[in-house]
C-alpha cells in the first residue's frame, strides 16, 4: 500500500501535524481575543457606547504611552517599580530563607514562635503600611519593607515546611558518619530543599508587586502606582490605564524570566 | 581457629516513649563478635532489629546496657548501610561516595583515589560523573555500600540493605556484596527477615523473638557446600536443617 502512495503520512508524523494545528488554533484564539477587546473599545469609545472619559481608549492610551516615553516619565517610574520588587522578593527570599534556618536549627525556638508567625501570615500585612511610612519614612524603603513583610512571612512557611520533608533517612545516614549539625544543613537539608526556595522565589515575584505596589499607593511619591493612584485622583484615566497596562508587561516579563532562572538551575540539578 | 573480639555488646536494653506510654523495644541482648565474623541477625517484624543497629552505629542511646569496643584504634569506626541507597540526586556517583569522608574532613587526594579504585574495580568506573538516576537499582546499591567502605570501617551494619530490590536483582545483588565484603574482609552485622539470605550469607545467625527483642538461640552456620557462591550454598545439604529450625524458633504465625 504504502508503494502506490508514496505520499502517505506515517501516523507518526500526522500526529505531529495534528498537535502544530492545534496549538496554531489556540495561539489564534487567544491573539483574537486581544485584538478584538482593544477594537471594541475603541469603537464603543468612538460611537459613544461609553465615555472614554471614564473608561479611556487603546488610542488615548497609545498616545499618553508615547508622550511619557518622551518625556521620560515612564522609565523613571519604570525603573523604580521594578527595582522595588526586584529588591522586594530578593530580600524576602533571601531573609524568609535565614529564619526558616534558624527555626530548623532551634526546634524550642520554632516552637514558641509558632503562633506569632500563625498570626503574622494571617494579618493583612497592608494594614501595617501607616506604620511602616511612620517608622521609616515615606520613601523607597516603606514600599521595599512591605513588599518583604508580605513575601517574607511566605517563604519562612513555605521554607520550613520543605526542611521538614527532607526524607529522615538521608538525615541518618550523614549522622552515621558523624555529621555535626551544621554538617547535616549543608550537606543535606540545603541541598535537597533548593527546589522548595527556588519555588519560593517564583512565588515571592507575585507577592513582591502586590507588596511594591501597595506601598506605591500608600507613600505616593514615584513608580507605576503612584501613577496609578495619581491619574485617579486627577481623573486622568488616560494615565491610570497606561500604567496598569505597563505593569501588567513588567510583571509578565519578570514572572518569565523568574520561570527561565528556575529551568536552568534545576537543569544543572 | 581463635579470631580477636572487636566489640562486646551486653545485657543492653532499650525502651522508646511517648506521652501515653513505655515500649520495651530491645531486653537484654548480649553478644559477642569477633573479627571477619558475617553476623546476621533474624526476628519477627516490629521486634527491634534496627534498635539494635541504631544504638551500635551510636544514632541512639541505650536504657542500659553496654557496648564495649576492644580496639586499639578508638573510637571504633562504624559503617551503616540502609534499606534504600539514599544516593543524594544532586551529587555525581563520585561524590556520593565521598560524602563520608568529606563529613569526618578526610577528604584527601590519597582517599579520592582509592575510592576511585574501588569504583572501577566494583563496575562503576564509567559511573563517576553520572548522578544516581542514571543508575539501575543493583549499581546504586553497590555505590552505597562503596560510600559506607570509603571510610574504612572496622565494622559494618546494614538493616536490611536488599529489601528495597525485587527478587532477582536482589539474588545478584547480595552475591555481588557478600563477595566485595569478603574481598575487603569485614567484619559485618546484618538485619534480615529472609531465611535463605541469612543463612546463606551468615557465619553466625542471632534469632531474636518478639518485641520485646531477646536473643532465642545463635547459630554457627557451618555449610558443606562445593563453591562459595550463595546458590551452592542453599544446595548444601546442612541449608534445610539449619532453615527448620530456625523458622521454628521464630515461631511465626498469623494473628
Amino acid at each position: 500500500m504504502s508503494n502506490k502512495e508514496p505520499l502517505k503520512l506515517s501516523e507518526h508524523e500526522e500526529f505531529l501535524i495534528k498537535i502544530k494545528k492545534e496549538n496554531f488554533r489556540v495561539h489564534t484564539a487567544r491573539i483574537s481575543i486581544l485584538i478584538l477587546f482593544f477594537c471594541l473599545w475603541e469603537i464603543a469609545a468612538e460611537l459613544s457606547w461609553i465615555d472614554p472619559f471614564i473608561t479611556s481608549r487603546p488610542a488615548a492610551i497609545f498616545d499618553t504611552l508615547v508622550l511619557l516615553n518622551a518625556n521620560g516619565e515612564l522609565w523613571r517610574h519604570l525603573f523604580i517599580t521594578v527595582g522595588e520588587t526586584v529588591v522586594g522578593f530578593m530580600l524576602g527570599t533571601i531573609i524568609g530563607t535565614l529564619i526558616a534556618v534558624l527555626l530548623w536549627w532551634s526546634p524550642f525556638l520554632s516552637r514558641v514562635l509558632d503562633p506569632y508567625i500563625v498570626v503574622l501570615n494571617s494579618l493583612p500585612k497592608v494594614a501595617l503600611g501607616p506604620i511602616i511610612i511612620v517608622w521609616v519614612g515615606a520613601g523607597l524603603m516603606a514600599v521595599i519593607t512591605m513588599s518583604l513583610l508580605i513575601s517574607g512571612i511566605i517563604t519562612i512557611i513555605n521554607v520550613y515546611g520543605g526542611f521538614h520533608e527532607v526524607d529522615q533517612e538521608k538525615i541518618i545516614l550523614v549522622k552515621s558518619f558523624g555529621a555535626t549539625k551544621k554538617q547535616i544543613l549543608q550537606k543535606v537539608i540545603l541541598p535537597a530543599s533548593f527546589p522548595t526556595i527556588i519555588n519560593a522565589l517564583k512565588i515571592n515575584v507575585g507577592l513582591s508587586w502586590v507588596g511594591v505596589i501597595m506601598g506605591e499607593f500608600l507613600v505616593s511619591k514615584a513608580g507605576l502606582g503612584y501613577l496609578i493612584v495619581y491619574g485617579s485622583q486627577v481623573f486622568k484615566l488616560n494615565l491610570v490605564m497606561t500604567s496598569i497596562l505597563v505593569l501588567a508587561v513588567a510583571a509578565v516579563g519578570m514572572y518569565l524570566a523568574v520561570a527561565y532562572f528556575e529551568k536552568k538551575i534545576i537543569r544543572h540539578l | 581457629m581463635m579470631k580477636r573480639k572487636i566489640l562486646t555488646i551486653s545485657n543492653l536494653t532499650k525502651s522508646y516513649h511517648t506521652k501515653n506510654s513505655e515500649t520495651l523495644a530491645v531486653k537484654d541482648f548480649s553478644l559477642n563478635i569477633h573479627e571477619g565474623e558475617f553476623i546476621v541477625i533474624v526476628g519477627p517484624s516490629g521486634c527491634g532489629k534496627s534498635t539494635i543497629l541504631s544504638i551500635l552505629s551510636g544514632l541512639l542511646e541505650p536504657s542500659s546496657g553496654e557496648i564495649i569496643y576492644h580496639s586499639q584504634t578508638y573510637p571504633l569506626s562504624i559503617g551503616y548501610m540502609q534499606q534504600n541507597d539514599h544516593l543524594f540526586p544532586w551529587r555525581t556517583i563520585l561524590k556520593n561516595v565521598m560524602l563520608g569522608l568529606e563529613i569526618q574532613g578526610r577528604a584527601t587526594q590519597e582517599n579520592m583515589d582509592k575510592v576511585i579504585k574501588q569504583l572501577k574495580m566494583y563496575g562503576l568506573g564509567k559511573f563517576l560523573n553520572s548522578y544516581p538516576n542514571q543508575l539501575s537499582g543493583g549499581m546504586r546499591q553497590r555505590a552505597a555500600l562503596i560510600r559506607t567502605l570509603a571510610i574504612n570501617p572496622d565494622i559494618l551494619l546494614l538493616d536490611e540493605p536488599f529489601s528495597a530490590l525485587d527478587y532477582q536483582t536482589r539474588l545478584a545483588v547480595s552475591e555481588d556484596i557478600v563477595s566485595i565484603l569478603k574481598k575487603e574482609k569485614k567484619t559485618v552485622i546484618m538485619i534480615t527477615h529472609d531465611l535463605n539470605e541469612a543463612i546463606s550469607m551468615a557465619s553466625k545467625v542471632v534469632v531474636i523473638s518478639k518485641r520485646p527483642g531477646k536473643i532465642i538461640d545463635t547459630h554457627d552456620i557451618r555449610l558443606s557446600s562445593e563453591g562459595d557462591s550463595m546458590l551452592q550454598k542453599r544446595e548444601a545439604p546442612e541449608f534445610m536443617d539449619y532453615y527448620n529450625k530456625i523458622w521454628k524458633e521464630l515461631d511465626v504465625h498469623v494473628e
